[in-house]
């Protein structure tokens, strides 16, 4: 039987109010688990988890776009995030920067066209002994030069390739 | 490595403080932490044992303890490192206020860019459930049930602020409220909450099973105990690092290696930036109140840019609720900008500086009182700097 994204989707918002329950305060946590397996919170979903929770989907879109790492727009499979605050700042970011910039041929804020690699600004993560330091989803790159930025975008093409070829769902598992 | 010298978590011995804590009554326990002089180590410092009090003897049918882990202020990252080096540690703080307070619920607020941290806190968790340190009757007390479960961050710097974290917890946007009340009385679900650092909770279990007395053996008579300083920039050393209350900045950055600094943001972006002619001055409670972020900047340094970078972290993270600081942020960062081309008249840096004052008096919340606070030091102790720029780059 053909099953649709919105199928799908709603069936994954199911199984994690399902998980976290149907509180208020269950938003959150539904909210990033919806991101992290679709890298996007799309309309449709803000309006399911809004039916579900029994509150307006205008709740739900005002903590969307809040919060930096909840996404109305479409996210890449790999999100970077750059720290651009200050000790980071002074050990070199924007030479990571520009070499970022010209690997993935994005500027910061946009998504490559394969929709492989998202390219953002971070704001402190937390390394400043260790910066230039930034995120690849979860994943925290400290001392990072110019010259290692190649390396650590190609282990990204590596995992993605390990996976399962694009599904019709958009994602890897 | 990013520990640099002798840590006092290091010598916990995980379970001690517990054992001593479930040995007293729950007043006892709160009597020995207020003895310690143990005050919050986010930065804050308000007195732990009185907020202890204060949630024990509020009336609510849910009490929870709340450990803030959303370390997110420029400079700080000594939380990451207590919390990968002696989860227990915390934990059992968490457990320890927890039984002081009659909550049967802890929650570690943990901020998403440190996502990589919570599959081994997971495991250190389960592994206390095992151990009976967390669940049912913690050990073998009857009557006494706390566990702890993990909540992760957003990306969201404000919801280090206590009222923020807690609209954050129950799926709200992480805007401040009005305090009073306070999250003692009125926090999680309306239900009295105890919001600590995570570094104050750790240092609640070493009181707990080092005793008080101890703790006063180290810092100045009014701020007692050690402090976790994270000390990042133009520094041979960077790291945490462990002193007691009441060292000089000059005996912190000799240690550091940063004897030839210029200036030093003690506090991150929301601190205050010394010049020189100030690191004879005490990190403490009477001084120079800090979470721990020690920023040094060496002798080449552009102040106005070190500004002009918190000033765009504070643009960028204001939550947009309350107007000072909405637009205050903004024009202080156009004005840093002007200054840095050198295109700004004295009498407009006046403006800037009247504005800053303002933000400091008007703003909701810690975030816009103190987002300021860089821009006015900079602009008083590094005036030679800041006025009649020609810096043809930056025009």
């Amino acid at each position: 039987m053909l099953t649709t994204q919105q199928d799908t989707l709603t069936r994954d918002i199911g199984r994690l109010i399902e998980e976290h329950g149907t509180s208020r305060s269950a938003l959150i946590p539904v909210l990033q688990g919806i991101q992290e397996r679709y890298h996007t919170i799309s309309d449709f979903a803000m309006q399911t988890v809004a039916d579900k929770l029994g509150i307006h989907p205008v709740e739900v879109y005002g903590v969307v776009t809040f919060y930096a790492f909840l996404n109305e727009g479409y996210h890449g499979r790999f999100v970077i995030r750059l720290c651009r605050t200050i000790s980071c700042d002074m050990a070199g970011k924007e030479a990571v920067a520009r070499q970022l910039r010209n690997d993935l041929g994005v500027d910061f804020g946009q998504t490559t066209r394969d929709g492989r690699f998202t390219l953002e600004w971070a704001n402190c993560i937390g390394m400043c002994d260790q910066g230039p330091a930034m995120l690849v989803n979860d994943q925290v790159f400290t001392q990072v030069t110019p010259e290692k930025v190649h390396d650590i975008l190609v282990a990204c093409q590596k995992v993605f390739s390990a996976h399962a070829p694009e599904t019709g769902e958009g994602h890897a598992q | 490595m990013t520990i640099r010298n002798a840590m006092t978590l290091a010598s916990v011995e995980p379970g001690v403080g517990l054992a001593a804590a479930l040995k007293k009554d729950r007043a006892g326990v709160i009597a020995e932490i207020r003895d310690s002089g143990l005050k919050g180590r986010g930065g804050a410092g308000f007195a732990t044992g009185i907020k202890w009090n204060l949630a024990a003897a509020a009336r609510g049918e849910r009490k929870y303890i709340i450990c803030n882990a959303d370390e997110g202020e420029p400079g700080t990252f000594k939380d990451r490192v207590i919390l990968s080096e002696w989860p227990d540690i915390v934990f059992e703080g968490m457990t320890i206020a927890g039984y002081a307070i009659g909550a049967a619920e802890g929650i570690l607020y943990l901020r998403g860019e440190y996502t990589y941290l919570r599959k081994q806190l997971e495991r250190c968790l389960a592994k206390r459930r095992d151990a009976k340190l967390l669940g049912t009757a913690v050990c073998g007390r009857q009557g006494f049930d706390f566990d702890i479960r993990i909540r992760m961050g957003c990306g969201a710097y404000v919801c280090g602020e206590e009222t923020a974290l807690i609209e954050s917890l129950e799926g709200h946007r992480g805007e401040a409220r009005n305090r009073p009340p306070f999250p003692v009385n009125t926090g999680f679900n309306g239900m009295p909450t105890v919001v600590n650092n995570v570094e104050t909770l750790a240092f609640a279990a070493a009181i707990l099973a080092k005793g008080a007395a101890w703790f006063k053996t180290l810092g100045t008579g009014k701020t007692t105990g050690p402090k976790m300083l994270s000390i990042s920039g133009d520094v041979a050393r960077p790291g945490v690092y462990e002193f007691p209350m009441g060292v000089t900045v000059a005996d912190v950055l000799k240690v550091a290696g940063g004897e030839n600094a210029k200036a030093v943001a003690v506090g991150g972006a929301s601190g205050y930036c010394l010049p020189a002619s100030e690191f004879n001055r005490v990190i403490g409670y009477e001084d120079l109140a800090t979470g721990g972020s020690i920023i040094v900047f060496g002798p080449g340094r552009d102040m106005l840019a070190a500004a002009e970078n918190f000033l765009e972290f504070f643009t960028d993270e204001s939550c947009g609720q309350c107007t000072p600081c909405r637009y205050g942020n903004p024009r202080l960062l156009e004005g840093v900008r002007l200054l840095r081309q050198g295109r700004c008249s004295t009498a407009y840096l006046k403006d800037l500086c009247a504005l800053g004052e303002t933000m400091r008096m008007a703003s909701k919340c810690g975030l816009g009182q103190s987002s300021p606070n860089v821009f006015l030091s900079v602009v008083k102790n590094f005036r030679s700097e800041v006025l009649g720029r020609t810096s043809p780059e930056h025009a």
